[in-house]
């Protein structure tokens, strides 16, 4: 199975044209996106370092969520809507970058440690609210967090660059695989 | 507005010559550069959400700002440095570049500002300093920031 024929019928429809094309719409998209990662990523960081134990230590677990977790949503909506319309204006290209799809597995990563967080050790958040130092488990989810975030950010970043890009033959096989190219046999 | 013999300078030293060339020390730079920036994010905005009403407002701002401030300037100093090592590969680019103007005009008072007023009255006694303006240093650090972020973010959109 293939998504590429949807993303070429992307690439084709007005909005998308439009998008890639403008002088200073895509740039403003992006710069929301880059900016709002100091929203949505910096109280999460501030939140799994809270896990660690490494700041915020008498501010009980609860609060923080409570208080800082709808900052964090909002961030994460800014950054999934201009994300996704940062996709929408380079679909094919981005479809087919190694980095765009490292970061879709990452991202998908992320998601389920904070469900796994949320659905085991937050469930018994009241046994350790106030601990300076949250138990294991919790401490493991902050820091797998911490790890699959940066990796989403660099690779987010290194999408921009066109060293294994598709168009850019040859590359090794590895990549063509990975990327999904479609290489016409000489 | 700027001393052009330093950007020459700049252009000709030998680490900016070493990024310049290398095909991917630019991009490991800028990662870094990025994920200080999350942090630095995160660390600004926890204080400056407080001093606004915002985020943890049940705890003391001074507690707060002590607990932000080690990833402040830890986050802050990577920035710096990864942030040399960027303009070291493009000087001249920079130099005829306005939002690298606007970027470097506003991280100056940024820095100021944090390290001066900002400290001053996030450290100052609870309720010595006035709500109002607790909310104007909140929205003046943001803005310097945010014009900071937003400046980098353009010296790579403009030609």
């Amino acid at each position: 199975m293939t998504l590429l024929p949807l993303c070429e019928w992307l690439a084709g429809t007005s909005g998308s044209i439009a998008l890639r094309e403008s002088l200073f719409t895509y740039p403003l998209v992006e710069s929301a996106h880059v900016l709002t990662l100091c929203v949505f990523l910096g109280t999460a960081v501030m939140l799994d370092l809270r896990l660690l134990g490494l700041t915020l230590v008498r501010v009980p677990m609860s609060e923080i969520e409570r208080r800082l977790g709808p900052w964090m949503v909002a961030g994460f909506v800014v950054m999934v809507i201009t994300g996704v319309l940062l996709f929408y204006a380079i679909p094919v290209r981005s479809y087919q970058s190694i980095f765009f799809r490292a970061k879709v597995v990452t991202l998908v990563l992320a998601g389920l440690n904070a469900f796994v967080f949320h659905s085991t050790i937050d469930r018994r958040i009241a046994e350790w609210d106030r601990d300076p130092v949250p138990p294991r488990a919790a401490r493991r989810a902050g820091a797998r967090s911490l790890v699959l975030w940066a990796i989403i950010v660099v690779a987010g970043r290194m999408i921009a660059y066109n060293w294994f890009d598709c168009d850019k033959q040859p590359q090794r096989p590895i990549v063509n695989a990975l990327a999904g190219c479609v290489v016409r046999s000489r | 507005m700027w001393p052009r013999p330093f950007f020459q300078w700049a252009e000709a030293t030998t680490l900016g010559e070493m990024i310049r060339t290398s095909p991917w020390a630019f991009a490991v730079i800028e990662s870094f550069h990025l994920l200080a920036l999350s942090v630095i994010g995160g660390a600004v905005l926890i204080v400056d959400l407080r001093l606004l009403g915002f985020g943890l407002r049940k705890q003391p701002i001074a507690d707060l700002a002590r607990d932000a401030r080690p990833w402040l300037i830890g986050s802050l100093i990577v920035m710096v440095v990864t942030g040399v090592g960027l303009f070291l590969s493009e000087p001249m680019k920079c130099y005829n570049s306005t939002p690298f103007a606007v970027k470097m005009t506003c991280l100056a008072l940024a820095i100021v500002f944090t390290f001066t007023v900002r400290t001053k009255v996030t450290m100052a006694d609870e309720g010595r300093v006035r709500p109002p303006w607790l909310k104007l240093v909140a929205l003046v650090s943001l803005a310097l920031w945010f014009g900071v972020g937003a400046g980098g973010r353009w010296i790579g959109f403009s030609k």
